[in-house]
C-alpha cells in the first residue's frame, strides 16, 4: 500500500480509538444544537426558521475545536519529524492528513446532521439541504483550518489562537453554506450560485490548504 | 544604497536616522495642507458639512489595504527572498494598519448614522473590513505568541499570504453584493467620478496620510531592531551570569 494510503488508514485509526477524538466532534455538535433552544426559546416555528444557520454554526465549532488534534499529537510524539523527513513530499502528507481527519471527523458531523436537523423542527427537504452543502463545505473547513493547526503546532498553549486565526478564513464558508440552504428552502434565489461558489471554496483550499500547511511546519519545527 | 545595503541593520539604523525628520516634515506639512483644503472644500449638496468625513475615512479604508499589502510583500521577503529586515518590516506594520482598519470603521459608523441612520450594517464592505481588522489583531497575537522573532516571522508570513485574499473581496465587494456601501467612486473603470473640489484634497488627505504611514513604519522598525539587540544582549547576559 502506498506511503500516503498507509498515513490516512492509520490517522482514522487513530481517531476512531479511544482518546482519539473522531466521535467527540459530533458530542459537541450535538450540544451546540440543543444548547440552542435553551437561548432562543422552544418555538418550533422559529427554530425551524434558524436551523440552517444552528446546524452550520455547531459544524464549524466543532470542527474549530477538533482541529487542534491534526498536528499536535503528531508533534508531541515525533512522528511529524518523521513525516517531514520522509520522501513524501510534505504537501501530500498534509492533504492525506486532512483527508483522513475530514473522514473522522467532518463525515460524522454530515451523518449525524438528519437526527438534529428533527430536534430543530427542520423537514426532510430542509435537512437535506443543509446536509448537502455541509458535504460540500466541511472539506473547506477542515483545510483552511489545517493552515492555522500547521501555525499553531509550535505555540504550547496554541488552541484559542488558533481558533482566532482559523475563523476569518471560514466565514465565507458559513456564509455561502448558510445562503445555499436557505435559497433550497424557503427563496427565490437559487439554489445553485452558493452551492457552486462553497464548492468552489472547497476545491482551493484543498489546493492552498496543504501548501501553506507545508511552508508553516517546514519552518515552524526546525 | 540599493535594497541588499539596506539589509544590514546598523546601515538602515543610520539611513533612517537621517530621513526620519524630513519625513516627520514632510507628513505635517501635507497635512496642514489637506486640512486646509478640506475645511474649505464645498459642502455636498445632500449631505452638507458632513461630506467632509471622507477627508478622513477614505484614506484611513485605503490605508488599512495598503498595510496589508506591504506587509504581504514583506512576507515574500522573508519567505522567498530570506531578506533580513523583512520581518522587522512586517511585524511593525501590523499594529499600524490595525489602528488605520480601526479607524476606517470608527470613522465610517460615525458618518453612518446621520447618512444611513445607522451606526452598523452587516453589508458585504463593513463586514470584509470587520474581518481584516480581526486578522490584523490575529496576526498581531501570532507574533507575540512565539518567543523567538524569527520563527514568529515565519509563521506569520504564511497567515499574511493567506489573508491577502481579503483585499479584492474587500475592493470588489461593493460590485458583487447589493450593499449599503455606495460603489467605488476613485479608482474605478472609466476615471473618477468625484468632483475635483473634493477629488484635490482626498487626495491630497491620502498623500498626508500615507506619508504618515511611512513615517510611523520606519520609526516601528527602528524600535523593533533595537528591541531585538535588548534581547540578545540580555540573553548574553544570562548566559555569561549562567556560566
Amino acid at each position: 500500500m502506498s506511503a500516503l494510503g498507509a498515513l490516512i488508514q492509520r490517522d482514522i485509526r487513530i481517531a476512531l480509538r479511544v482518546g482519539g477524538g473522531a466521535l467527540i466532534g459530533v458530542l459537541f455538535f450535538l450540544t451546540v444544537v440543543v444548547l440552542m433552544p435553551f437561548a432562543v426559546g422552544p418555538d418550533l416555528k422559529l427554530l425551524a426558521r434558524l436551523g440552517p444557520a444552528i446546524l452550520w454554526l455547531g459544524a464549524l465549532l466543532s470542527s474549530l475545536l477538533t482541529l487542534d488534534r491534526l498536528f499536535m499529537a503528531d508533534h508531541e510524539d515525533g512522528s511529524l519529524d518523521l513525516i517531514a523527513m520522509a520522501r513524501t513530499p510534505l504537501e501530500l502528507a498534509c492533504a492525506a492528513k486532512a483527508l483522513a481527519h475530514w473522514l473522522a471527523s467532518g463525515l460524522p458531523l454530515i451523518i449525524a446532521t438528519p437526527v438534529l436537523g428533527l430536534l430543530l423542527n427542520l423537514d426532510v427537504p430542509a435537512t437535506s439541504a443543509v446536509a448537502m452543502t455541509l458535504l460540500a463545505g466541511t472539506p473547506a473547513l477542515t483545510f483552511t483550518g489545517m493552515i492555522g493547526a500547521a501555525l499553531a503546532v509550535t505555540l504550547h498553549r496554541g488552541g484559542l489562537l488558533l481558533a482566532v486565526l482559523v475563523l476569518p478564513l471560514s466565514i465565507p464558508v458559513l456564509i455561502f453554506g448558510v445562503a445555499a440552504s436557505e435559497a433550497a428552502i424557503t427563496g427565490p434565489h437559487s439554489f445553485g450560485a452558493p452551492f457552486a461558489i462553497l464548492c468552489a471554496l472547497s476545491l482551493v483550499s484543498l489546493v492552498v490548504g496543504p501548501f501553506a500547511a507545508a511552508v508553516s511546519l517546514r519552518h515552524g519545527l526546525d | 544604497m540599493t535594497l541588499t545595503d539596506l539589509a544590514n541593520p546598523t546601515k538602515f539604523l543610520a539611513l533612517t536616522a537621517r530621513v526620519l525628520p524630513w519625513l516627520v516634515g514632510a507628513t505635517i506639512l501635507l497635512f496642514l495642507i489637506g486640512l486646509y483644503q478640506s475645511a474649505t472644500a464645498p459642502d455636498d449638496y445632500q449631505q452638507g458639512a458632513t461630506v467632509k468625513i471622507m477627508f478622513i475615512h477614505v484614506p484611513n479604508a485605503w490605508l488599512s489595504m495598503l498595510v496589508w499589502a506591504v506587509m504581504s510583500a514583506a512576507a515574500l521577503g522573508t519567505l522567498v527572498w530570506r531578506h533580513p529586515l523583512a520581518d522587522v518590516a512586517a511585524k511593525a506594520a501590523a499594529p499600524i494598519g490595525a489602528a488605520f482598519t480601526f479607524l476606517a470603521l470608527l470613522t465610517g459608523s460615525l458618518w453612518g448614522r446621520p447618512m444611513w441612520g445607522t451606526y452598523w450594517e452587516w453589508d458585504a464592505r463593513l463586514t470584509s473590513v470587520l474581518i481584516l481588522f480581526l486578522m490584523y489583531l490575529g496576526l498581531m497575537a501570532l507574533w507575540r505568541a512565539v518567543e523567538d522573532p524569527s520563527r514568529a516571522a515565519r509563521a506569520a508570513a504564511v497567515l499574511t499570504l493567506v489573508g491577502a485574499i481579503n483585499l479584492p473581496i474587500i475592493k470588489f465587494s461593493v460590485d458583487w453584493w447589493n450593499t449599503l456601501h455606495q460603489p467605488a467612486s476613485v479608482f474605478r473603470m472609466g476615471g473618477s467620478t468625484l468632483d475635483r473640489a473634493f477629488l484635490i484634497p482626498l487626495l491630497v488627505m491620502a498623500l498626508a496620510f500615507t506619508l504618515l504611514f511611512v513615517t510611523l513604519h520606519l520609526a516601528a522598525m527602528r524600535n523593533e531592531i533595537l528591541r531585538r539587540r535588548v534581547r540578545s544582549l540580555q540573553m548574553m547576559q544570562a548566559s555569561q551570569k549562567a556560566a
